[in-house]
This record gives C-alpha cells, sequence and structure tokens, in this order.
C-alpha cells in the first residue's frame, strides 16, 4: 500500500536539488572534461601498440572507448553514489529530510535519480563531443553504434549508481560506504571475470562452459560490454566473442533488459533495507 | 471523543540491550504547550523520533490526530507538522532563503512563505548568504523558520533554544506565544528548566526512558511537598522572640548563616508561618518568600 503511494513532485523536489548540486559544485564539468579528455585520447592513440596513431574506424574506436568506460563509469558511479544517504545520516539532516512529508522509498529514488541525471549529463556531453569531432567521417550506421554506446554508458553508470545508493543504506557509515563502493568496483570490474576464466580454465572448461554466458550476465559491467561488442561485427571476431557467447542471448533487447535489472534490484534491496 | 492531539500508548524501545524508552504513556492536549525534560540520555529524543515517525518502536502504540505514525495516511499528518531536531543540520552549499525554499517545496508551501518566515526568525539580513557561513544561533533560527513552514498545526522542538543569545530565546518563546495562540500544539524539551516552567502548560519529567512524573509546574510542585523557606532579615535582638514564635506553631528549622536567617517549613505551614511572623510586630524588618523552582523537582525527581 505505501509502496504504490509515491508522489512523482516530490521525488522530483529531491533529485532538483541533488541534480543543481552537483552543476553547482562543478561535478558535472569536471567529469565532462575527464570523459571528453579521455575519449580524445583513446580515439586518437588508441591503436599505438599496433604501431599506428590517429583517428581509425568508429568501430574500433567504440571498442577502445568501451574498455575504457568499463573501469571509469562504475568507480565514478560508485563514488557519486555511496554518500547518497548515510553522508545525510551522518552530518545529522535525515532525521529533518525525513520528517517532510516524503517517503523513505521516494527519498531514494529521487537521489538516484538527480544523480543518475548528473552522471548521464557528463556522460552524454563527454562522448558526445568526440562523437561530433569524429561525425565527419560517421556512416549512420556508425552513429547508431555510437549512440548505443553511449546509452549503455549511460545504463552502466546508473546500474553501479544503483548499488552505490544500495551500500550507502547498508553502511552504518562514510568509511564503511566507501569501502563497500570500492569493494564493489574491485569485484565487478577487476575480479569477477578472472574468477569465471579461472573456473573455466582450472575445471578444462568442464564445470562452468554451458553456465559461462549467463554467468557474464550476472555482471553489469559484462553486460555493457557485450552489448557494444556484439553488436560490431568487426570486433566481435576480434575478441572471439562468437565462440562463447550464444547469438540468441546477444540480442540488444534482452541484454537491455538485464541491465534495467541491474538498476532496479539494488534500488528494491536498498528501498527494503531503508524502511526498517 | 477526547481532545488529544498525541497519544501515547506503552511505548517501548529497545536498541539491542538498552532500553531507550521504557513504557511510556503520554497525552498532549490540542492547543497547549508541552515540555518534555530530563538528562541526556533519558530517552526524550528517541521519544521525539517515534513520535514524528522517524523510528519504529518495539511495541507499544502512538496516535498523531488519531492517526498511526506509519503508513501512507501519516503523509496527510507531516504537511501540518513542524519539526526542529537537536542540533539541527542543513546543507551548507546553500543560502538561507535557498534552504527554506527546499523544505518549502517538499512542504508544499508556495516560495513566497520564504522570505516573511526569514523576517520572522530575524535571518531576511543573511537570506542570500550561503548556511556553511551561519552561526549556531542563525542555524537555529533557519531551523525554527524551517519547522514554522505552512502554519503547522503541531510543532516538534527539540532543545530548541540551545546556541540562542537571550534576545533570541526572548523572541523565540514571543514566535512560540503567536504559534499557540494561532491554535497550535507545541512539544518541546529543554535542559534550562527555568525557561520553560513559565512557558509550558504541562510538563514530563523523563529518566532512564521511563516518565518519572507528569503534570502541570504546580501539581508537580504540590505532589513533591517539596519545602519552602522564608529569607529573613531581623531588628537587633529578635531572634529570641522569632524562635519562641515559630516553635508555638510547630517550626523548628532555622538557619543562621552571618546574616542570612532562612525559616524552611512545609507547604501546608506557609500561612501560619507568615501569620506568626506578621505578628513580630516590627521584629521582621523584610522578608522573602523561596519557592522551590521546576529544577529543584526535576532534581528532587530525578537526581
Amino acid at each position: 500500500m505505501t509502496i504504490l503511494a509515491i508522489e512523482p513532485r516530490q521525488i522530483g523536489i529531491i533529485a532538483a536539488k541533488e541534480f543543481r548540486d552537483r552543476i553547482r559544485n562543478r561535478w558535472v564539468l569536471a567529469v565532462t572534461i575527464v570523459f571528453t579528455a579521455f575519449a580524445l585520447v583513446i580515439a586518437y592513440f588508441g591503436a599505438a601498440q599496433q604501431g599506428a596513431v590517429g583517428f581509425r574506424s568508429i568501430e574500433i574506436t567504440i571498442a577502445s572507448l568501451v574498455s575504457l568506460v568499463i573501469y571509469l563509469v562504475p568507480l565514478i558511479a560508485l563514488i557519486l553514489g555511496f554518500d547518497a544517504i548515510v553522508g545525510e545520516r551522518e552530518r545529522g539532516s535525515l532525521d529533518l529530510l525525513l520528517s517532510m512529508p516524503l517517503t523513505r522509498l521516494e527519498l531514494l529514488l529521487g537521489k538516484f535519480l538527480g544523480l543518475s541525471a548528473a552522471l548521464a549529463c557528463s556522460t552524454i556531453t563527454g562522448f558526445g563531443l568526440v562523437g561530433l569531432l569524429l561525425g565527419s567521417r560517421l556512416s549512420s550506421n556508425a552513429w547508431y553504434n555510437y549512440a548505443g554506446f553511449m546509452l549503455s554508458a549511460v545504463l552502466l553508470g546508473m546500474a553501479f549508481l544503483s548499488l552505490a545508493v544500495m551500500v550507502s543504506v547498508f553502511a552504518t557509515d562514510r568509511a564503511r560506504a566507501s569501502g563497500g563502493a570500492i569493494a564493489l568496483w574491485f569485484f565487478f570490474v577487476l575480479v569477477y571475470d578472472l574468477l569465471l576464466l579461472g573456473t573455466l580454465v582450472v575445471s578444462g572448461g568442464a564445470v562452468a562452459a554451458n553456465a559461462f554466458p549467463y554467468l557474464l550476465l550476472l555482471n553489469p559491467a559484462d553486460v555493457f560490454r557485450i552489448l557494444n561488442i556484439f553488436g560490431i561485427n568487426d570486433v566481435r571476431t576480434l575478441y572471439g566473442l562468437t565462440t562463447v557467447f550464444p547469438e540468441r542471448l546477444a540480442s540488444p533487447g534482452l541484454l537491455g533488459a538485464v541491465m534495467l535489472a541491474w538498476i532496479i534490484l539494488p534500488l528494491g534491496l536498498a528501498n527494503w533495507r531503508f524502511r526498517k | 471523543m477526547t481532545n488529544n492531539v498525541i497519544e501515547v500508548r506503552q511505548i517501548v524501545k529497545r536498541y539491542g540491550e538498552v532500553q531507550a524508552v521504557d513504557g511510556v504513556d503520554l497525552a498532549v492536549e490540542t492547543g497547549k504547550v508541552f515540555g518534555l525534560i530530563g538528562h541526556n540520555g533519558a530517552g526524550k529524543s528517541t521519544l521525539f523520533k517515534m513520535m514524528l515517525g522517524l523510528v519504529p518502536a518495539t511495541s507499544g502504540e502512538i496516535r498523531i490526530d488519531g492517526r498511526p505514525v506509519s503508513g501512507a495516511g501519516f503523509r496527510e499528518v507531516r504537511r501540518h507538522l513542524g519539526y526542529l531536531p537537536e542540533n539541527v543540520v542543513f546543507y551548507d552549499n546553500l543560502s538561507g532563503l535557498e534552504t527554506l525554499a527546499f523544505f518549502a517545496r517538499l512542504k508544499g508551501v508556495g516560495r513566497f512563505a520564504c522570505g516573511p518566515l526569514l523576517d520572522r526568525v530575524g535571518l531576511s539580513a543573511a537570506a542570500d548568504r550561503r548556511v556553511k557561513g551561519y552561526s549556531k544561533g542563525m542555524r537555529q533560527r533557519l531551523g525554527l523558520a524551517q519547522a514554522l513552514l505552512g502554519k503547522p498545526k503541531l510543532l516538534f522542538l527539540d532543545e530548541p533554544t540551545t546556541g540562542l543569545d537571550p534576545e533570541g530565546i526572548r523572541e523565540f518563546y514571543r514566535i512560540l506565544k503567536e504559534m499557540k495562540s494561532e491554535g497550535a500544539t507545541i512539544i518541546l524539551t529543554s535542559h534550562i528548566l527555568s525557561e520553560i516552567q513559565e512557558r509550558v502548560d504541562r510538563l514530563a519529567i523523563m529518566k532512564n526512558g521511563k516518565i518519572q512524573a507528569l503534570g502541570t509546574v504546580q501539581s508537580l510542585r504540590e505532589t513533591m511537598a517539596l519545602p519552602l523557606w522564608f529569607e529573613l532579615r531581623l531588628a537587633e535582638g529578635a531572634e529570641p522572640p522569632l524562635r519562641r514564635a515559630l516553635a508555638a506553631i510547630g517550626v523548628d528549622e532555622i538557619r543562621i548563616e552571618g546574616e542570612r536567617i532562612s525559616v524552611h517549613c512545609q507547604r501546608e505551614a506557609k500561612m501560619s508561618v507568615l501569620q506568626a511572623l506578621a505578628a513580630l510586630d516590627g521584629l521582621v524588618t523584610d522578608l522573602y518568600v523561596r519557592e522551590p523552582s521546576l529544577e529543584d523537582v526535576f532534581l528532587g525527581y530525578s537526581g
């Protein structure tokens, strides 16, 4: 009953404050610059290992950017979000906020959406600028891929923001929350894939081979990678993905839905905990 | 049909082993000023937070305006409720006016209400300055302005005068009086007992999570039967007749410290002592009656 009684206006007020705060303290500007700079460098030097510099095909550029985004966006999202609730609690402003005609779910959603808007703003502006720079040589199909890349980067950011907000509700103080956020980054970005590969190698491919594609879906960073790499023929073979990932699981619709689940589930868990 | 805006029944709050609030019963009548007194850790703030629905009770029931303090219905109650938390904290990056406007939006109060409210608490000159640069007293004033948004029917003020200077405290109680005359019910806590005893209709004294005493200042004094005392200035050689006169009515507790002579008696004996003193024609040159303050009541109950 209480879950259904949501007032979008209240969510909007909280979200607007969060977003405005990030504009005013120049967070959005700083992260936009970071994204633009990294994207430019990668677009230009991405193939340096192969002995060449300069802008290359959009497919290869996207593949390089995906590697960057997988490290950077989750980290930025976690840093942005870990403070959301525990920060208010520790500062002592949470009680006053909750004494307003505002439910806990509305506060969570407001925080999440406001921070998401800030992150999305930086992501789209940062990578969009680089896209415009590459624009002259892009076909409409390449634009479609690049837009997909930006959208999925936004979704990846939201998934990790959702995890960060969850950490923020569960943690008793800011120090623990930041520790938890960093641990999540290590786990999903660095450790998870190694664990999967390790299991695969140690068992000689017997244990996890069939489950492997599904296990990849349990990590939003991997979902993001598959979304972007699988859609592009040139790159798919390059990465050898065709051999481990079945075509039927690779539809953008399905992967998008998995990503949405990764956004909704942590928030749901956070809400369950917050109400206690 | 009762006239109680707040009804607290057998409320208990346990944090692990700690019994923060231990079976409190309380009722606050509409339009009254109710004071809650106790040492730090007595459970006042926890009780407040439970009444505001911020902390769930372990057991018991709280109703405000006849509604339980959780669930969807309580949102409506919250629209007409003002809360000033103990040690109120705001967002350092916002100005006073922006802060107030933010809470006004959440409460569904128009932005035009903010300017006059800041004026009312004496902050209009600092309205556009960031809260970061505010003094403790200014934050407290901003907290009060926030609590007054939307003309609340019910005001919860937790240690409202901490950080205020004497002038600020006077202004605060002037505003409180105005709110009361507009029909608001006010419940406040304080450590400064002498400050609130003249200003509350009823009060409760809390100790170790329990209500130790509940009533008007007067009724608490009477039930305590605290002795009162007279401070006298005597003429030359008046001491022996004074002792005789008082012994005749059974009062023999006379303390002499240098120039100061004080006579202690039970409350019932007050008038007969006065008559006895008046009969000592010319021997008593001056006299003060000292009544126990609420502080004495408080310490007597929970000290």
